[in-house]
């Protein structure tokens, strides 16, 4: 499903320091169905590298391939059919302030032109599932941030993409909330989906028992099938 | 397809309701605009009318001799009026000159006295020529000093009056091309005053149109609520500027007429009101929405 195939990102120096090397020659697959975790430290390309697979931003060199499709060679007027195969929960939440709870895990499937009887069956469905149906009607700003972090998670699951993206969900949190945000995670791979989380913590990895690809320094130091978080 | 524009209509009209404090300030300032827009277009025909006023009050006189008769000075008239350049003769007889002069002056009586003192009648028989433009008199006096009639006529005033007549028409001939440039000059900073205006009220979203584009919108349905909010503010702004419009034109135009008798302003606002509803929905919703669609453009790169 997923192939990153010698990925560097390189950011230039703005003044006459070094340029920052953000990744350097990363590879590796991901199939269909899989739960992957990215971990490092802090500044070890975990975000560069998830940005890069949603086309945010562009690798410096290699290829990203999603179902055999370069991303980066798609026009930019059909970059929305590729990111709505891709569900992104960021760790800024990135919701829009203006929309209530409702609104903003709607406006993922008026995107896609789901018909408004089909949406509010499936938003309603999912607010149950994320524990948020009494807080449809509510701004973000009325929120607290676990709350936020499960509406992110709500609309990157509402219109059943074939990968989710996670970077950082639980960066913010308290260790209850942490844990109902892994465990919605979780839930939704076991519904068939591709999780791919990156994270820099250990708690969580290693009670996890998935896949855990080690980046340190923009490289690939490990990749195990049954992964615990060392440096 | 239908469905979506329904969405995105509902959506603009969303996004302008919920961020009314800068909704309110962009439509103030494209009433501004629309504003400036409408004087621009009422200065048009009122400065017609008070130049072609200015131009109405310009004439010449010709003076014929004492012993000119009536017949002559009727072929005289016959001839001139059929000058292309004419556009109105008056023939002022030497009973009808003593009559005005006496209707003008009586409460003088110095100059009634020498009147009657003179004895005799000594005003000339006169046409008073207008022509159609300022700048043709010199033609019609040149035609007329040395045209066929020379010889009945003692006198053209035209060059008594002709710094006054050129005066008159190179006010007038600089009243529109300053019109002009200043109309375009406006127009441009009034333009580019909504339009940063417009940019500024978008910049407040530019985090959320690049949302839109991560989690999949295409460029048009992310930009469509932005340029349905730009012609809401244009059409709120263009009922708001025609209240104020017909208020100014219906209170000033009483005021005006005391200046100027022959400017109806709330007459003109009448006469021309389809075509000022029709200019100031062009200027409010046009602009909106083109001012709209260039600020999203930049934020939708991602």
């Amino acid at each position: 499903m997923l192939s990153i195939q010698n990925v560097s990102k390189i950011y230039p120096s703005h003044s006459s320091g070094k340029p920052t090397v953000a990744l350097d020659n990363v590879s590796f697959k991901i199939d269909g169905k899989e739960f992957v975790s990215i971990v490092g430290k802090s500044g070890a390309g975990k975000t560069t590298l998830l940005k890069l697979i949603l086309a945010e931003e562009k690798p410096t060199q290699g290829q990203i391939f999603f179902d055999g499709q370069d991303v980066h060679k798609i026009k930019k007027s059909q970059l929305s059919q590729l990111r709505q195969r891709i569900g992104t929960v960021f760790q800024d939440y990135k919701l829009f302030p203006s929309k209530t709870t409702y609104e903003n895990i709607a406006y993922v499937m008026e995107v896609m032109g789901v018909a408004e009887k089909e949406i509010q069956r499936d938003v309603h469905q999912i607010l149950e599932l994320v524990g948020l149906i009494d807080r449809a009607d509510n701004f973000p700003n009325e929120l607290s941030g676990g709350e936020k972090q499960r509406v992110t998670i709500a609309r990157a699951f509402i219109h059943r993409p074939d990968v989710i993206l996670a970077d950082e969900p639980t960066g913010n949190l308290d260790p209850y909330h942490t844990l109902d945000i892994i465990q919605l995670l979780v839930k939704i791979y076991e519904l068939g989906t591709t999780v791919i989380l990156s994270t820099h913590d250990k708690e969580i990895i290693n009670s996890l028992g998935k896949r855990v690809i080690t980046l340190d320094q923009g490289k690939i130091v490990r990749d195990e099938k049954r992964g615990r978080f060392i440096l | 397809m239908f469905s979506s524009f329904k969405r995105i209509i509902k959506t603009g009209w969303k996004g302008f309701s919920r961020n009314i404090g800068l909704s309110i300030a962009t439509i103030l300032i494209m009433v501004m605009v629309i504003s400036l827009a409408t004087l621009l277009f009422l200065l048009n025909p009122a400065s017609k009318i008070l130049i072609s006023g200015l131009q109405e009050k310009v004439d010449i006189s010709i003076y014929f001799r004492e012993d000119a008769l009536p017949g002559d000075i009727q072929e005289v008239e016959s001839e001139i009026s059929r000058i292309p350049e004419v556009k109105n003769i008056e023939y002022v007889s030497r009973e009808q000159a003593l009559e005005k002069f006496i209707e003008k002056h009586k409460e003088d009586p110095v100059l009634m006295e020498s009147l009657t003192e003179i004895g005799y009648n000594p005003f000339l028989a006169s046409l008073n020529i207008k022509a159609w433009q300022v700048s043709q008199y010199e033609q019609v006096a040149n035609f007329l000093e040395t045209g066929p009639f020379k010889n009945l006529i003692d006198k053209v005033d035209y060059h008594q009056r002709k710094s006054v007549i050129e005066k008159v028409f190179s006010i007038t001939s600089g009243i529109n091309k300053v019109g002009v440039f200043f109309s375009i000059i406006f127009g441009a900073i009034a333009i580019l005053i909504a339009f940063n205006a417009i940019k500024i009220a978008i910049y407040n979203s530019s985090e959320e149109i690049s949302i839109m584009r991560l989690v999949g919108a295409s460029n048009s349905f992310a930009r469509g609520p932005f340029l349905i909010q730009g012609a809401i503010v244009g059409f709120i702004a263009t009922l708001i500027t025609l209240i104020i419009t017909f208020g100014i034109c219906y209170g000033l135009d009483s005021k005006i007429r005391v200046i100027a008798p022959e400017l109806s302003i709330f007459s003109l606002f009448l006469s021309n009101f389809w075509t000022l509803i029709l200019i100031q929905l062009v200027t409010g919703i046009g602009l909106g929405v083109l001012s709209s669609f260039i600020a999203v453009r930049k934020y939708l790169r991602i």
